[in-house]
């Protein structure tokens, strides 16, 4: 049997343009045919809308909610988890560095970070609302503690990656400790404080949203427990696709850091 | 600047057990100021070693190591490295990695810069500047490190095996460029290697080291007159230096007594 070795291109320009966006298609055909269910099931009395909303039900409580006060929310929550990230990531730097480059001080903490690392930092929210009350203060220290400890710990990882022919090189020009550093294990050291936002941007997260929760009086978390104690499910699902919004915009963020600092690695 | 061993010996400690071992043994040897030598010998007989000791990074267990009469007593900015690997920094450029032992020893970025632009034109990488280390082919890299070693205009350039990880034709092309430069810097140089025709082809005076623990068997001096192309490698006189001291190394090899040395003659 003599098959033909070259098929013959009878594909129209129809399914060319399928073949080339199959992915986004699918994608995009199954959220819509997600929506539609959800849409219509409710309003068929299929299924209770008291319980799971529905996508106009959300868009109306979303409409009502901007009118009235959610960008305040918004704002409280988006403060509290840029302040505690950008000050866990300031100092978990330099507080890094030190434990990975001398072993000695990392000896001496290495009990604390172990203990605070190991233990959910969740767990710690009473005694920080008890230490800082309700206002932000509380929200700022629970990301702060999510997310420095992940943040510590890839850092000192990093530290102990040096090259060590870069290393002998600084050396041999004379480099003196804070001035192999700044010029080599800080720049080395980026793309492992990179990997380690991925953890400490999820546990920051629900820190603020825990924290919101269990003791506040503003913030998008705040918002959903109100809405969840008083049966409001519509109001419920806007925070929670605002939460699911941002965590996607962060990750996106972070996936393209993470590309432009791989050629960093050595 | 004029370069005096005396009596050096190097041990190291071994980390798991209280033993020592010798690296080094009883090495002297002078080498005067303007003067290109290479150091070749059986692989582990402590060439590196040496560059260390010369360059400040180790310090020699016994013996001296005088700089124009002064003891080595860590790195200075008369000596610099050029490095086996290219040891470059990813996230700096050609320029700026060329341009990284002035900045330690802080020189002001003017004049740094005017110096790292000079030198990358030296070793043939004109319009290189800003590219990247990991746009370079492996030749290329080892002209940037080679360039950020003669940066500090160090008076002595310590070279431990440049040339080592490069393919044949971009390492025959490399060593007339390193004459080449050497030609125009007239540093005094101290190169490391295993290859015994690059040793002739570059040094006016070759040092062989014995195997482990090193000390020197021979200092064989190499007068052809420079500058050297590569035609001189089919040279009568070439090939004498090059089989005596091939000849001089087989013998090393065979103290070793590591498998296969019996088939060397």
């Amino acid at each position: 049997m003599n098959q033909p070795i070259i098929q013959k291109q009878t594909s129209s320009a129809r399914l060319n343009f399928y073949r080339k966006y199959e992915n986004t298609i699918l994608a995009l055909g199954a959220g819509m045919a997600f929506l539609g269910m959800w849409e219509l099931l409710p309003d068929m009395g299929l299924v209770n809308p008291f319980f799971v909303s529905s996508p106009s039900r959300i868009f109306i409580a979303a409409q009502w909610l901007f009118a009235h006060g959610l960008w305040h929310d918004i704002l409280v929550s988006l403060s509290e988890f840029a302040i505690g990230m950008a000050l866990a990531t300031i100092l978990s730097i330099p507080i890094g560095l030190l434990l990975g480059w001398y072993r000695k001080l990392n000896a001496t903490f290495d009990p604390f970070i172990t203990f605070l690392n190991a233990v959910p930092h969740v767990a710690l929210l009473p005694l920080i609302i008890l230490w800082l009350g309700i206002a932000m203060e509380s929200k700022v220290a629970a990301v702060f503690l999510g997310a420095f400890f992940p943040l510590v710990v890839s850092v000192m990882a990093g530290v102990k990656t040096i090259d060590e022919t870069l290393l002998k090189c600084a050396r041999s020009f004379g480099a003196n400790d804070r001035q192999v550093f700044s010029t080599l294990a800080l720049p080395s050291s980026v793309p492992f404080l990179v990997a380690g936002m991925r953890l400490a941007i999820g546990r920051g997260l629900v820190g603020v949203v825990v924290g919101e929760m269990l003791a506040s009086n503003a913030g998008v978390g705040h918002m959903m427990m109100l809405a969840g104690d008083t049966f409001q499910t519509d109001k419920l699902f806007v925070g929670l696709i605002l939460l699911a919004g941002f965590g996607y915009l962060l990750t996106e963020i972070l996936k393209y850091l993470e590309k432009h600092f791989e050629s960093w690695k050595l | 600047m004029r370069l005096e061993a005396c009596n050096l010996f190097v041990e190291y400690q071994m980390r798991r057990s209280q033993q020592c071992i010798l690296a080094l043994q009883d090495i002297n040897f002078v080498v005067e100021a303007g003067e290109f030598v290479a150091v070749v010998g059986p692989s582990g007989c402590g060439k590196t070693t040496l560059l260390n000791v010369v360059s400040g990074l180790q310090a020699p267990t016994r013996g001296k190591i005088l700089l124009d009469g002064q003891p080595i007593k860590g790195p200075g900015r008369n000596r610099a490295m050029v490095f086996q690997s290219a040891a470059l920094m990813p996230w700096r450029t050609v320029l700026r990695n060329v341009t990284y032992g002035l900045e330690i020893q802080k020189s002001t970025p003017t004049l740094a810069e005017h110096i790292g632009r000079g030198l990358i034109e030296l070793v043939g990488l004109k319009g290189f500047e800003e590219s990247y280390p990991r746009e370079l082919s492996g030749g290329m890299q080892q002209r940037v490190n080679l360039a950020r070693a003669l940066a500090t205009s160090p008076e002595i350039l310590l070279m431990d095996e440049p040339l080592a990880g490069l393919d044949a034709q971009t390492r025959e092309l490399m060593q007339i460029e390193i004459q080449h430069i050497w030609l125009q810097t007239k540093q005094t140089a101290i190169y490391v290697t295993h290859l015994i025709d690059e040793a002739v082809f570059l040094a006016d005076r070759v040092i062989v080291l014995t195997a482990r623990p090193g000390s020197v068997k021979t200092i064989v001096p190499v007068n052809l007159p420079r500058p050297r192309l590569l035609t001189i490698k089919k040279d009568a006189e070439f090939h004498h230096i090059q089989s005596m001291l091939w000849d001089l190394i087989e013998e090393e090899f065979k103290k070793l007594g590591e498998p296969g040395s019996e088939m060397l003659s």
